[in-house]
This record gives C-alpha cells, sequence and structure tokens, in this order.
C-alpha cells in the first residue's frame, strides 16, 4: 500500500518546503547523498549531487527544464558505483531510460534510492531561460500545467512532452506528486519499502491521500494518448518513403549530437567514429563516380538509419535528441514513431520493467516463424 | 527495351547457405545471375549495417541465407539473425523497403535444388516489383 505524506506551501515556499525534505533525508542517515535538480548561482536548473546537507536550500525538482538526460548523469554515478547511498530525483523519462541502462550493464540501482517527479514537462534550455526571465517558477508552472496551459507567449513546452504517456513515474521507490494535489501543497509518496523506511525516518507525517489523483492521472495520459496517436499519424503519413525521410534530414550535417543527447544510444564508442567509416580518398571518387556526383558529408541516411536499429527499442521518447540538434531537425518523432514499431514487434517497451530482457539479448527457437515462412 | 534485371545481394552462411551454393553448382543446377553472394561466416554475423548499406547502394533486394534453426555451426547464430532481420525489417518497412525484397531464408547444405527455387523467385518477384526505391534518390542515398 503506497503512502503519501502531504507538504503544504504558503506561495514562493514550494522548493523550501521540499528542501527541508531533502535536508532531513541527507542529516538522518536515510541517504548519502541526493542527486537533485537546483537552481545554479545566477540562471537555470541543473541537476545537482549534494553531500552536505548545509546545501539543499536551492532545490528546484518541479523545474521544467532537464538540460541533459538525468539518466546519463545517473549512469556516470552508478556505472562505476561509488558505495553510498543516493536518493536520485528524476523525470518520467529519465527513470524509464535508466531502467534501460541497468539492463545494459551501465547503470546500477542497488544503492540508489529512486525519486520520481511528476512531469508535466519541460521547456527548451533556451525557452526556460526566457520563462525565468519572464518571472516564472516551478510553482507558477504546476499551477498553469495543471489548469492545462503551458504555453509562453512565444513558446511551449517542448514536443516530445506533449505527447508523453509517462507524466507520473514507475519502477520508482517514492514519488513526488503534483498531479491531482490542490493548489498550495505536493504529495510525497512512498511507493516501495525502501521509500516507506525513508518517510518514517523524516519528519512528514504520512496519512491523508491526494484523493484525485489517480483519476487526474489517467485523464492526462488519456489527452497526451490522445496527442501521441494524432502525431504518429501525421508524421507516418509525411514520412513514408526514404525520399521523404531524406527531406526530413536534409538540414542534418553529421554532427551525431543526437547520438550524444541520447540516454540509451548505449554504445561506448560509435562506429561512425571509427576507422570503418575513415574511408580513402579513393573510396569517396568511387561513390561519387557512381552517379557522378557525392554529397558531403555522406552517410547521413546511413548514420539516421543504423542509430534506429540501436536504439530504437530503448527509445523513450525524451526529446533530447530534437533539443541537441543545432539544425533545428525535429528527431523525436522521427525516432519514437519509429521506437513504436520495434517495439511493439517484440512486445517490449522501453523502462517497462527491470526484468524484462531486451530483445536483442536473447532469442527462442520456435519464434518469429513468419520471418522466413519456412517450416519444415 | 530490354527487362529490368534487379541486384540482388545475398549473405550466404558459409556452412549451410553456401554450401548449398555449391552444391547446386556442380549439379549443374542454374539460378538467376542476379544474386551477388557475399560468402560470410554465419547469417548471425551480417550486421544490420550491411543490408542498410546494401540497400543505400542502390540493391534491389538483400537475401540472407541461413542453416535451419538447429542446425547452426556456432549454435544459434542463425536464431540471432532471425531476431535482427525482424528488427531492420520494422525499421525499413516504414520507409517503404518490406519483407518483398528482404528475406531471410533457412537453406541446409544439401539443398541446393531450394537455393535454386528461392533465388529464380526472388527475382522473378522483384522483376514485377521494379527497382528499389532508393535507387531514384542516388547519390543523396549515400
Amino acid at each position: 500500500m503506497p503512502k503519501f505524506a502531504k507538504l503544504s506551501f504558503k506561495k514562493d515556499q514550494l522548493n523550501k518546503e521540499l528542501s527541508g525534505f531533502f535536508k532531513g533525508m541527507l542529516e538522518n542517515g536515510a541517504v548519502k547523498a541526493v542527486l537533485v535538480p537546483m537552481a545554479q548561482a545566477k540562471k537555470g536548473v541543473r541537476l545537482t549531487l549534494v553531500t552536505s546537507a548545509a546545501h539543499t536550500a536551492r532545490v528546484d525538482p518541479f523545474a521544467p527544464i532537464a538540460a541533459v538526460s538525468g539518466a546519463k548523469i545517473a549512469s556516470s554515478l552508478t556505472s562505476r558505483p561509488s558505495g553510498r547511498k543516493v536518493a536520485m530525483v528524476l523525470r518520467p523519462c529519465e527513470i524509464r531510460a535508466v531502467i534501460e541502462l541497468v539492463k545494459l550493464k551501465q547503470a546500477n540501482l542497488d544503492n540508489v534510492l529512486l525519486i520520481g517527479m511528476d512531469c508535466l514537462g519541460r521547456y527548451e534550455n533556451t525557452d526556460f531561460a526566457k520563462f525565468q526571465e519572464l518571472g516564472g517558477t516551478s510553482e507558477s508552472f504546476l499551477e498553469n500545467a495543471l489548469a492545462g496551459k503551458t504555453s509562453m507567449p512565444d513558446f511551449d513546452i517542448i514536443g516530445a512532452c506533449k505527447i508523453c504517456e509517462f507524466p507520473m513515474a514507475d519502477n520508482v521507490d517514492m514519488r513526488l506528486c503534483a498531479i491531482g494535489a490542490e493548489n498550495g501543497s505536493v504529495f510525497i509518496e512512498a511507493v516501495t519499502g525502501k521509500g516507506e523506511e525513508v518517510l518514517e525516518k523524516s519528519d512528514l507525517k504520512s496519512g491523508e491521500t491526494p484523493a484525485g489523483r489517480d483519476e487526474a492521472v489517467k485523464k492526462l495520459v488519456a489527452v497526451r494518448t490522445g496527442a501521441r496517436d494524432r502525431k504518429f499519424a501525421e508524421y507516418r503519413a509525411e514520412t513514408n518513403s526514404f525520399e521523404a525521410l531524406g527531406d526530413k534530414l536534409a538540414a542534418c550535417v553529421n554532427c551525431y549530437n543526437c547520438r550524444i543527447a541520447c540516454p540509451v544510444c548505449y554504445c561506448s564508442e560509435c562506429v561512425f567514429l571509427t576507422d570503418t567509416f575513415r574511408h580513402t580518398g579513393e573510396q569517396f571518387m568511387m561513390w561519387a563516380d557512381k552517379s557522378g556526383m557525392l554529397k558531403m558529408p555522406n552517410d547521413t541516411l546511413f548514420y539516421h538509419l543504423t542509430r534506429m536499429t540501436h536504439m530504437s527499442l530503448f527509445c523513450v521518447g525524451c526529446g533530447q535528441c530534437t533539443s541537441a540538434c543545432p539544425n533545428s531537425i525535429d528527431l523525436m518523432p522521427l525516432f519514437r514513431t519509429c521506437a513504436d514499431k520495434t517495439q511493439a514487434r517484440f512486445n517490449y517497451q522501453a523502462g517497462r520493467s527491470v526484468d524484462e530482457e531486451q530483445p536483442m539479448a536473447g532469442f527462442e527457437s520456435d519464434e518469429l516463424v513468419e520471418v522466413t515462412g519456412q517450416v519444415k | 527495351m530490354s527487362e529490368f534485371e534487379p541486384q540482388i545481394v545475398a549473405f550466404f552462411c558459409n556452412w549451410c547457405t553456401f554450401t548449398a551454393a555449391d552444391l547446386a553448382g556442380t549439379s549443374r543446377l542454374s539460378y538467376p545471375h542476379n544474386i551477388k553472394i557475399i560468402r560470410v561466416m554465419c547469417s548471425g554475423m551480417v550486421d544490420p549495417k550491411f543490408v542498410l548499406k546494401a540497400f543505400l547502394n542502390g540493391a534491389d533486394g538483400v537475401l540472407i541465407g541461413g542453416c535451419w534453426p538447429g542446425d547452426c555451426h556456432y549454435i544459434n547464430g542463425n536464431m540471432k539473425a532471425r531476431r535482427r532481420v525482424a528488427l531492420l525489417t520494422e525499421v525499413l518497412k516504414q520507409y517503404g523497403i518490406g519483407e518483398e525484397r528482404f528475406y531471410l531464408r533457412w537453406i541446409a547444405a544439401s539443398e541446393g535444388n531450394m537455393l535454386k527455387e528461392i533465388a529464380t523467385d526472388m527475382t522473378s518477384k522483384l522483376k514485377q516489383l521494379g527497382p528499389s526505391p532508393l535507387r531514384n534518390m542516388g547519390q543523396m542515398a549515400l
């Protein structure tokens, strides 16, 4: 049975109340470190690793920004673990990516208390700066977003968040719940035994539950799922041939930023940076000879299609690829529509469960008979 | 105008399908010259990139030949190949290259006849289907 503790706050005091909770966790030894979004000295909000209770004052877990995927940070912290118990406050997409990284042995949750925040979306990095300049705060964002309004004068939350059907995190020990809480309150939920211990140690009283939460989550998921299906249908109609795909990727300059930003692009060394792709001048000339000319840099489609065969099974739809593109190519729908197909083929869903085997990690002798259509 | 001759890139496993091609040859069975064979040690070593590169370079079809499940020289390479082919087919299908151009077939070392049948059948189907959509893109696909 999940346990909830209500955290009421006065205007502009949300982060202060939350910082008290994280401070307490460090003071009472429930964890030795906290990874949490925190307001930076001048501006911006970044995930910050806090090991001293004296430095929790500027936490801002609900800030609508994820400058880099927290899954990659979680991987850095745990792939060669410190041995210290750490609480990590991550967005649902980041948590789903972490689950995939655990299976790839690139993250380890043994000493981690996973805390998932309710996510109503994020702004692009540059838009978040504007949001702050316009006086936006996490509180104002929560209040407006819960009422269905995320748009600001000339920007909105990113496309990926608008079609994300996972506003609430699963596979976590605790949750920071905003959906279904009245204005002026959030809830801290203990989901697992580990989470309950932490909640009991804190000075928060558990008891009151957010009455409308389940319904509110369901409603939001339904809205987002509808938006997702419309986006998929629209994008697929636009991108149903290689020629159309080529058009979508026309601005690509092979910088590979999308792969660097992608939390589940798992190769430690990308093949496109190896000698396999360091061709000789003669090779380029031969390719050019084929039709009399060759666009440079070449292998653009090849790169994106290869990436699809690698990461689409694990794609969580976080939108970091779109955010990372210096030429404003909207890559998220490209990879998400592909992921939708490939994951469905193997009845797999990225981030659903840590116990589910990744499709390319195994095989059965009597499966997929339709691939060859041959029966002995 | 002469008939369209599809270019088919074939990755044949050394132990079964390539040996079947050898058998077809020594048995004087002829199959269409559209099949360009690349001998690989196992169907399980055919990286999706090999297939992508073939299509992007204008291949009209790709045929991967491996041992029947249970007969793999490396115990299970062919079953890994099968999952990979299913995955890659899902990726390619979205943009217009599906099972009709991308085959995985089990052909045992003794099945020279089956090799001839599959090669003939694939060639004639691709003749009807016409050139790969990627051919029109020319150098832009590279």
